[in-house]
């Protein structure tokens, strides 16, 4: 018995079924204790001569959802490469169920960085170099969607889209190192520089314990949604009939 | 093999020449695109010259993508992709001479025409040496991103619209630093270096690995 075993959809299912509620838990508990530390347990402004006031606080969900944006990227594509190679059929379910949390997180990145952006810059968007490539990622994931989305017979979708989402991969360095403009004259880099041991203790845990919050509610959404595309792709084999028809 | 590069270029050069007209098309296109903008946003001087080089490049990126969709869609339809995927030759150089030809009827033309759109956006010459030169860069890098997306949506329906949503994205990064070539070359031309070192060092990326994507797609594509 190894662990390739849950390579295969039928033996899969009722594992994720079994793991979503653990993942759950885990994520509505880091987040509520996340969000308690990083409303109630630290500083009430940040920096010193120009300080930020409590509308700081917005980067406990910002900077958290910023990095699981990125990472799903990275999910998505490992999956995607996993798949071409092993021709495994689970891999790229689970890279196509990990697409619109990653957009998700995007979006909300997006978002909440723009709340920010209008207390402390006086703006909701700048073309910073971060901003414009947090977009382009945004645009990369709705692309990969769009083609599979595109494309009825699954197993050219999800190769074709795999594919996709593997050139798309080189645009993640790119948006990682976004942070050190090239040339600081051209660019007001608003997003100046990202030093994690520069950060009061506090505000560090909190980020962290969201970030892990957000993590495990990857998990939880991406194996619900992973659970339905499996039911939907193998909706014509035995074991799903069975399924169906032991609940009926 | 250089052979049967240079055979299937010649080919598809030919081909396009009995219908001059796709060609001249796309080359429309992006004057057309170019001279809406003064209509839009006004015809002063300065204004249209801080534009320019924008406009002429998110025109160039526009013409470029609409070109793409004829990329591979005529030999699809009638069958020459299938036996062209199922010669010895490395499918890559295939794709590779196909993408030269479609260069060389679409982005040249770009390139050339280019001169004259600088006219219409007052720039004056250095920066329209610049935009001359990085187009000729930034171009082929347009066509070569561009096959991976014609060789993905080969055949679907909206592939035209879905062809832009995925490109798109991947072009940025040449309308970023070809547009900011132009901009900063009103400054000093020699400031224009790291601009164009860096776009070279895109186009030999783009050069090595999209013609292996793109063979890599079509197959998925084709099968």
């Amino acid at each position: 018995m190894s662990i390739f075993r849950y390579a295969a959809p039928s033996a899969f299912y009722p594992l994720a079924g079994r793991m979503i509620p653990w993942f759950a838990a885990i994520a509505a508990a880091s987040i509520l204790i996340g969000l308690y530390w990083g409303f109630f347990q630290t500083p009430a402004q940040l920096g010193g001569t120009n300080p930020q006031k409590e509308y700081y606080r917005i980067i406990f969900v910002h900077v958290p959802a910023a990095w699981m944006s990125m990472w799903l990227y990275l999910v998505l594509a490992v999956w995607s490469a996993v798949g071409l190679v092993f021709n495994t059929r689970l891999s790229f379910m689970m890279a196509r169920a990990a697409a619109p949390t990653g957009a998700i997180f995007t979006f909300l990145a997006l978002w909440t960085g723009a709340f920010w952006g209008r207390p402390s810059w006086g703006t909701y968007w700048d073309w910073d170099p971060r901003l414009t490539s947090e977009l382009i990622l945004f645009f990369l994931y709705i692309g990969y969607i769009a083609l599979h989305s595109a494309i009825d017979d699954a197993r050219r979708a999800d190769r074709a889209s795999a594919l996709l989402a593997i050139v798309g991969l080189v645009m993640l360095p790119v948006i990682f190192w976004s942070i050190n403009c090239p040339d600081p004259n051209q660019c007001a880099a608003l997003h100046q520089r990202s030093d994690l041991s520069q950060m009061e203790p506090n505000i560090f845990w909190a980020m962290m314990i969201m970030t892990f919050g957000f993590w495990m509610y990857s998990f939880a959404a991406v194996f619900l949604r992973v659970r339905g595309i499996i039911l939907s792709r193998e909706a014509d084999s035995a074991w799903v009939r069975g399924l169906v028809e032991g609940k009926a | 093999m250089w052979r049967v590069f240079l055979c299937i270029l010649g080919r598809d050069i030919t081909l396009a020449m009995r219908r001059r007209t796709d060609v001249l098309t796309t080359l429309f296109f992006f004057v057309i695109v170019v001279s809406l903008f003064p209509l839009g946003v006004g015809t002063e001087k300065q204004i249209l010259r801080i534009l320019g080089p924008g406009v002429v490049w998110v025109a160039a990126l526009l013409a470029s993508m609409l070109a793409l969709e004829r990329l591979f869609a005529a030999d699809y339809e009638d069958g020459t992709l299938e036996q062209m995927l199922m010669t010895p030759q490395p499918l890559a150089l295939l794709v590779l001479a196909k993408v030269t030809a479609h260069w060389l009827l679409t982005g040249l033309p770009l390139v050339a025409i280019a001169p004259l759109v600088g006219m219409q956006y007052h720039l004056d010459d250095t920066a329209v040496v610049t935009m001359v030169l990085a187009l000729l860069v930034g171009t082929p890098i347009l066509s070569l991103l561009g096959a991976i997306g014609a060789a993905l949506t080969l055949g679907l329906r909206g592939g035209g619209i879905l062809l832009s949503l995925l490109i798109l994205p991947l072009y940025i990064p040449v309308l970023v630093y070809g547009a900011g070539a132009v901009t900063v070359s009103a400054i000093d031309f020699a400031d224009t270096q790291p601009y164009f070192s860096l776009m070279g060092a895109f186009l030999l990326l783009a050069l090595i690995f999209s013609p292996l994507a793109a063979a890599a797609a079509l197959r998925i594509s084709m099968e």
